[in-house]
């Protein structure tokens, strides 16, 4: 199944595989250029032998001051039709930088894309509903990035409502 | 000896069927004894909480047996754990439902201090924004904490008249609004 999916991307997606050092890892790992997400995982989906419809998980990693480009957003594809093979694609992308979005493949890619937006401040293009999932409407910075402080930078906005409480009668 | 005589003396028995009391003391001593929780368990407290209601140490013996899960029906408010920034309003707004006289007891580390949870997600004490009238050590406290707490409040129920009760809140309030104004940011 690994010399499938090499040969596979190799012949059919060569121009957006990345060539990259060896990872000491079980999960077979390609970088591909972030471009080129929606191609490469809509190819592997919809290839009638490898058959990757299955949305493993979706996240996002900060390499602040060990690599560069920064973030990596990470896909994690299984392929239920051949023993529950699974790939990883990583995406690697710059502050600032959007990523296509892949939720015209996978439904369930909606949230965690939402969830990365939230914690990392990763946009994804093409999203259906681009807005924070878990912290508060009203939350400055994305506490996932390696650069924020543990303690916040004092969230006392966040309930600054609720800081002087009234008394009725 | 005459009637008025006869009240100077509450709590003094005649014979064995009426004792004296004041409407006062009365009323204190029926609320101390249905204290009717409103559980606001967010975290592992919540389960401490289950076993100090449950029958191996049933805190129904002190008269709090009916974890009332609607604030309007509630007398006290136990806050069961971590408050997060998202969860505060919430609180807040539960609280403001309770009917009075409410009583706040904050339970554990996380609900008390924020506890471990030094981070910016979760607020470091309820008492930032609610009037907290006992707190509970512990992590999670075992339940003989929680009914020694309650008893506490038993007590308080009992001694403290209305007016006292007010003024209390009252000073806490003013108390937790000097404390907050230097620290809001925008």
């Amino acid at each position: 199944m690994k010399e499938k999916v090499e040969s596979f991307l190799q012949s059919k997606l060569s121009q957006f595989v990345l060539r990259s050092e060896p990872i000491n890892t079980n999960i077979l790992t390609f970088s591909i250029k972030s471009e080129g997400v929606v191609p490469v995982i809509k190819a592997l989906k919809e290839d009638s032998e490898l058959k990757f419809d299955f949305l493993n998980d979706l996240t996002a990693i900060d390499w602040l001051g060990k690599k560069n480009p920064r973030f990596e957003v990470c896909y994690l594809l299984k392929s239920p039709s051949n023993k529950h093979f699974r790939i990883m694609l990583k995406a690697a992308i710059e502050d600032g930088e959007g990523i296509h979005s892949i939720t015209s493949l996978f439904k369930g890619a909606n949230w965690p894309e939402r969830e990365i937006f939230d914690l990392f401040g990763i946009e994804f293009i093409n999203h259906p509903y681009m807005d924070r999932i878990i912290l508060p409407d009203n939350f400055q910075g994305h506490p996932l990035r390696k650069d924020f402080p543990l303690e916040g930078f004092g969230q006392d906005y966040l309930i600054s409502d609720l800081l002087h409480i009234h008394q009725e009668e | 000896m005459g009637l008025t005589d006869i009240l100077q003396k509450p709590g003094e028995t005649l014979g064995d069927m009426a004792q004296v009391a004041n409407l006062d003391a009365m009323v204190n001593w029926g609320q101390s004894y249905s204290l009717w929780p409103y559980p606001f368990a967010t975290a592992c407290c919540g389960i401490e909480f289950m076993g100090t209601a449950c029958s191996d140490n049933d805190i129904a013996r002190f008269g709090a047996e009916r974890p009332s899960f609607s604030p309007r029906q509630a007398d006290m408010i136990l806050v069961l754990g971590t408050i997060t920034y998202k969860m505060a309003p919430v609180l807040r707004e539960i609280y403001d439902q309770l009917s009075e006289p409410k009583y706040v007891v904050s339970v554990g580390a996380c609900a008390s201090s924020g506890g471990m949870f030094d981070t910016y997600g979760v607020v470091q004490g309820i008492d930032r924004f609610l009037p907290v009238d006992i707190y509970i050590p512990g992590c999670p406290p075992r339940p003989e904490a929680i009914m020694d707490a309650l008893i506490k409040l038993q007590e308080k129920v009992k001694t403290q008249g209305l007016e006292a009760r007010r003024s209390e809140i009252k000073r806490k309030i003013e108390e937790i609004n000097e404390r907050n104004r230097p620290l809001i940011v925008r």
